[in-house]
């Protein structure tokens, strides 16, 4: 244990909860108060985390190991690199912001709300951190119960109806990679001759390529789920509408990324062959998902729904992005996480402000609203703009590179995909237009009081980092490029290079700097004295 | 020829953009005295420096640019964005034009939206177009002018909907957003096509300077590469400049405050499409085929959308098909190769087009918001320096020697017809008849003649104050000598204009020089064919329209079928949404209540229906919905061992 940083993120907030839980009191305030000071507690550790990260390295780091059941050959070991490290960020920061937006909106059971939000944080850490498939595994379905608690109890109307079919459907996938996973740690124990559910050693099992297709079947079922991937979605729409404020962005922030994050640290380095040989299918999906979640967004009556929907159709540009095999596909597809967990995050926040006010959903019921509550439109134009991948905010960079990375994986794909960015202004556009334009028809809504300092300063980190990646990406792409580099080299070496873009061999940056011969700094001249235009003088004889 | 590193360029989008900040602020606060003076005040500064940049240029040797670099925006890869501005004679022409009219405009709103409660917002979409547009053409590669491509769209989108109360305005400006967005993807797909291309070249980048040096090498690797990166650019094009078939958008867009449509429908944003394959021209003249269709479109477009405008009431809505007619004049000129030509006519279109805006806006100030051109006549006598200046515009438009649009519109279309595109050519005179004829109906009816108002609106007629005569007479006046920067070759002093941009440019078959070559008499005997058809077309609406006559009448009674298509405007956006939009509502529906409620869903809870089932026997055995958990967990088990046990 040479850092221990990590151990001190992931159980901060485990014993948070426990601190709450045993607080002699129910005085709302104090609970309130001791909840968004222990979420602070894990958010200023990671800060130290990212100050100790060091860019230039891919592979894990700041790792942590004991051993936990020698005998099985578990161990707890923990570790942090390019995938992980901006996706444990955004979980700890979006529980204080989840706690100060919502300050008011939990009316009953406050001081267990507060418990399993906290352990549902140290469910997620624990899960993005761990480097032990067993380990893994643990926080895996230990974030699952909280979740399942936030949305059964606090919840709307349907919330049983949602938190059961949550569970169900990520337990059947759980189920699958459970059996995989034993599976495949006997394979390799078989092997070696040694129990073992280190991760990195597990890459290198010796499976056959029917055993490999068959276990990476099951893990690809499991995060397919969690993403969600259609047509494994339909949990997502009933469970964000459902859920209490907080508990859909914790949903929308980091639970949906655990599928994708999946696929980059156990289903795609585990099984390289049988993951590359899924291309064709997972690019489908993907490009499926993009579009239908947008088209099944469009006519939502449900704000909440809606956005659920958009979620579908963003993460398909996630799995679109991670399939594309390159640096460039594979970091965006990194950065969108991050930047779907905010603007998402964001989303489901303002639509909470509302629906505090108002407790309806329906877009029909609103109308008019830039008259009345005109903060509270401005931050939703800011945040809708930056769902709908403006240039100059965080999605529009993820988007970009994620689709560049795509054109050059499969250029059809990557066309048809580009469809999704006017889609999704179509639904967007629409659901801020009915709810913020438009005469006042509900005169209910007169009566709305705009945001207060508590609520719109809840919202500020997120708008600010809305624009700072979008306007200066380079310090979030630059930590998570190495690890992608790893990986890639990882699936080269294991021979599956099939679907492999090979456009870093062809064009490393120093050879292109070459070929252009100057460094942008003094860009060459665009015009030459007049190139011969012999290809163009065809045209006009 | 190095470029010169500054960081001046970078204050030019930044002033207006801290302008919006301010006017945003200022709206919260309801501060309109310091909304009024930040607004146009900032767009002054950035004028400034725009002098001082353009100043510095012009003492740089002949080819050179200024570049600012502001940092590295992007970096993954191979993948390398500088957050960069390049200023070149082309950006330097652009600049100018934005900063200057934009400038008026700023001032004309003063104005215009005095008793608006929302000057300030009004001021803060305003100035944070003008930094959007300024971004668009200070960009030096692709992806930077993308910012200020979309940020002018977000910005159109919000002033479309300035009045927001309205349905049919905000319905207005989400459909602009979306066309434009229709065509912002295919960019984005052409620049994605550039790139992997210019990345197989051994050359990674999306900098025009980049893009246009190894044009000829892309072409000679992969020619149907480059030509379809063109078209799927020229796509994003006919959005942002609203061309066939992307037009659809601009005609709503007159929704929108008048100054609003003077600047971003007609001066600024909508000639971004011609700028930026103006910006391109050494990666277009590599695809003849490319070419041909830019300049095919634009053409078509041109006399399309004259026809249209020939029967619109609506003094904006003539205005605005106009607009896309005078587009498709550029369009024209960059698809024939005369690049300058068409760039010169955006320049004049820019003065005389956000004159005839600022002029209409003037009247609808003077009458209400009266638009129908049938509701006015007379006019001239009450707003003297709005009749006057609207029939300086209308001459300009119209291309009578020597207002501007003569020089810039014969430009193109002797380009045109000298660089073998006949037909094309054809189009273009045969719209340059119908603009004088529309444009002049507009006046005659609009300005001379008897008054047609309502007593109660005319009691109240009166000409605008002074923050808005003011812009119109400026105006006006560029209306008149703008087009004298490019005189026909050999007359006077020449086409200064053309050689100043020259550099810039890629040559198509020996254009630049093709005026001295051709020389003779063609050029001369194609400008009194093109000034001779605007002259009878404007007999023609003095006839029908400046004095009393049946003959309109008796035209519609004889061709009624021809003008309920024009009056229909050919039924496109009905089309469109039976086409594209109902189906697309339908299936989404059919996605939603069908695909995902019933087929997806009911599979699902039919599972959980035995699966609840058999977790109700359960019960008594445990509580709560640890049952369900480990069932599903033993089913998955089951299922994945039995999956197994068949794959065996």
């Amino acid at each position: 244990m040479e850092h221990g940083i990590l151990s001190a993120i992931v159980w901060t907030p485990f014993l948070g909860a426990l601190v709450l839980l045993l607080m002699p009191t129910r005085n709302e305030n104090v609970l309130r108060w001791s909840a968004f000071v222990l979420s602070l507690v894990p958010l200023l550790l990671s800060l130290r985390m990212l100050q100790l990260f060091d860019p230039a390295v891919g592979s894990l780091q700041l790792s942590e190991n004991a051993a936990w059941m020698p005998s099985l050959g578990v161990n707890y070991a923990l570790g942090v690199d390019g995938f992980s490290l901006w996706l444990i960020l955004v979980t700890t920061l979006l529980l204080p912001i989840i706690l100060v937006s919502g300050w008011h909106d939990i009316d009953k059971r406050l001081k267990e709300f507060l418990f399993f939000m906290l352990l549902l944080e140290w469910g997620m850490l624990g899960a993005l951190c761990a480097t032990d498939l067993f380990l893994f595994f643990t926080f895996w379905e230990l974030m699952l119960f909280p979740m399942a608690f936030v949305i059964g109890v606090w919840g709307g109307p349907r919330r049983r109806y949602a938190a059961i079919k949550f569970v169900l459907y990520t337990m059947a996938g759980s189920a699958l990679m459970m059996v995989a996973m034993v599976y495949v740690v006997l394979r390799q124990a078989a092997a070696t001759g040694k129990l073992s559910f280190d991760i990195v050693s597990l890459y290198g099992t010796p499976l056959t390529y029917a055993e490999q297709l068959a276990c990476f079947a099951a893990f690809a079922i499991a995060f397919m789920i969690k993403v969600p991937m259609v047509p494994l979605h339909t949990w997502l729409p009933d469970a964000h509408t459902e859920a209490p404020t907080g508990g859909s962005v914790d949903l929308a922030g980091v639970l949906l990324k655990m599928g994708a994050y999946g696929f980059l640290r156990f289903a795609l380095p585990m099984f390289p062959a049988a993951a590359q040989d899924a291309f064709p299918w997972i690019m489908l999906l993907a490009v499926v998902g993009i579009l239908y979640g947008a088209m099944v967004a469009f006519p939502q009556p449900d704000m909440k729904r809606l956005v659920a929907y958009s979620s579908v159709s963003h993460m398909g540009f996630v799995m679109l992005g991670l399939y594309a095999f390159n640096t460039i596909g594979i970091t965006g597809s990194v950065l969108q996480m991050v930047n779907h967990g905010l603007s998402t995050g964001a989303l489901f926040i303002l639509v909470g402000y509302v629906y505090h006010r108002r407790h309806t959903r329906q877009i029909s019921e609103y109308g008019g609203l830039w008259g009345i509550v005109p903060v509270f439109s401005a931050l939703l134009l800011v945040v809708t703009f930056s769902s709908v991948s403006l240039p100059g905010t965080n999605g529009f960079v993820g988007e970009f590179l994620i689709l560049l990375g795509a054109f050059r994986a499969h250029p059809w794909a990557g066309s048809i995909a580009t469809i999704g960015v006017v889609l999704g202004a179509g639904y967007m556009l629409t659901m801020f237009q009915r709810v913020i334009f438009g005469p006042v028809t509900n005169e209910e809504n007169r009566a709305l009081h705009d945001l207060n300092a508590r609520e719109v300063w809840a919202l500020v980190p997120i708008i600010a980092l809305i624009f700072w990646i979008g306007l200066y990406p380079n310090p979030f792409l630059r930590r998570i490029e190495p690890t992608t580099r790893v990986l890639l080299e990882r699936l080269r070496a294991a021979g599956a290079t099939r679907h492999l873009a090979d456009e870093d061999r062809r064009v490393s940056p120093t050879a292109a700097a070459a070929a252009l011969g100057a460094s942008p700094a003094h860009a060459a001249e665009p015009a030459h004295p007049a190139e011969p235009a012999h290809a163009a003088g065809g045209a006009h004889p | 020829m190095t470029d010169q590193p500054t960081t001046l360029l970078r204050l030019i989008p930044l002033l207006p953009l801290a302008g919006a900040a301010i006017c945003t602020f200022a709206a919260t606060r309801n501060l309109r005295s310091v909304a009024k003076i930040v607004g146009p005040g900032s767009v002054l500064a950035a004028f400034l420096v725009v002098l001082a940049a353009v100043a510095r240029f012009w003492q740089l040797p002949v080819g050179s640019a200024l570049i600012d670099r502001v940092w590295n925006w992007i970096d993954v890869s191979a993948l390398q964005v500088d957050l960069a501005f390049r200023l070149d004679a082309l950006t330097s022409v652009m600049l100018l034009v934005i900063t200057g009219v934009g400038f008026l405009i700023h001032l004309y709103s003063l104005g215009y939206m005095h008793d608006d409660p929302d000057l300030p917002r009004f001021f803060a979409y305003l100035n944070l177009f003008t930094a959007s547009m300024l971004v668009l053409v200070l960009a030096a590669s692709l992806p930077v002018l993308f910012i200020g491509w979309e940020g002018v769209g977000l910005c159109s989108y919000l002033l479309i909907g300035f009045w927001w109360a309205e349905t049919a305005n905000a319905d207005a400006g989400r459909k602009a957003f979306v066309a434009n967005r229709v065509g912002d993807a295919a960019f984005l797909a052409g620049m994605f096509m550039l790139f992997w291309g210019m990345a197989a070249a051994g050359a990674p980048s999306l900098a025009f300077a980049d893009v246009n040096r190894m044009a000829p090498q892309l072409a000679a690797r992969s020619p149907w590469l480059v030509t379809g990166a063109c078209l799927l650019l020229l796509t994003g094009a006919t959005g942002k400049s609203a061309q066939i078939p992307l037009y659809v958008w601009l005609p709503d867009a007159m929704a929108g405050p008048t100054p609003v449509s003077a600047l971003i429908h007609a001066a600024t944003m909508v000639t971004a499409g011609v700028y930026m394959i103006a910006r391109l021209s050494h990666l277009f003249v590599q695809s003849p085929g490319a070419m041909e269709v830019v300049a095919t479109i634009g053409a078509v477009t041109a006399f399309f959308a004259a026809t249209i405008a020939l029967v619109q009431r609506d003094l904006k809505k003539i205005l605005a098909y106009s607009t896309i007619s005078q587009i498709g004049y550029m369009i024209l000129g960059v698809g024939v190769g005369a690049f300058s030509a068409g760039v010169f006519h955006l320049m004049t279109h820019a003065f005389f087009k956000a004159l005839l805006f600022l002029a209409a806006g003037s009247v609808m100030h003077a009458l209400h918001g009266e638009l129908d051109v049938f509701k006015m006549g007379g006019l001239g006598k009450h707003l003297p320096i709005t009749s006057k200046t609207f029939l300086v515009g209308t001459l300009a438009i119209a291309g009578v020697p020597p207002l501007a649009a003569f020089f810039s519109k014969d430009m193109v279309l002797e380009a045109a017809f000298m660089h073998g595109h006949p037909v094309l050519w054809f189009l273009g005179l045969a719209a340059a008849g119908l603009t004088a004829f529309y444009m002049f109906r507009a006046y005659f009816l609009a300005f001379a003649g008897e008054s047609r108002m309502d007593p109660h609106v005319e009691a109240h007629v009166h000409e605008s104050p002074s923050n808005m005569t003011i812009p119109l007479v400026v105006l006006a006046v560029l209306s008149i000598v703008g087009g004298w920067v490019g005189l026909p070759h050999g007359f006077l002093w020449g086409d200064r204009f053309g050689e100043y941009l020259a550099p810039v440019f890629a040559h198509v078959g020996g254009h630049g020089g093709e005026h001295a070559e051709a020389g003779g008499a063609t050029p001369l005997l194609l400008m009194l064919l093109t000034v001779s058809v605007a002259a009878g077309a404007i007999f023609a609406a003095w006839k029908m329209y400046g004095a009393p006559s049946t003959l309109p009448d008796e035209m519609e009674a004889r061709f009624p079928k021809a003008f309920a298509l024009l009056r229909g405007k050919y039924w496109v956006d009905e089309i469109y949404d039976a086409l594209v939009l109902r189906p697309y509502a339908a299936t989404s529906r059919f996605f939603w209540k069908v695909v995902d409620s019933a087929v997806i869903d009911g599979v699902v809870n039919g599972v959980g229906t035995v699966l609840s089932g058999a977790g109700e026997s359960g019960r008594r055995l445990q509580t709560g919905n640890v049952q369900h958990y480990a069932f599903a967990m033993l089913l998955g088990a089951v299922l994945t061992a039995g999956a197994w046990w068949l794959w065996r």
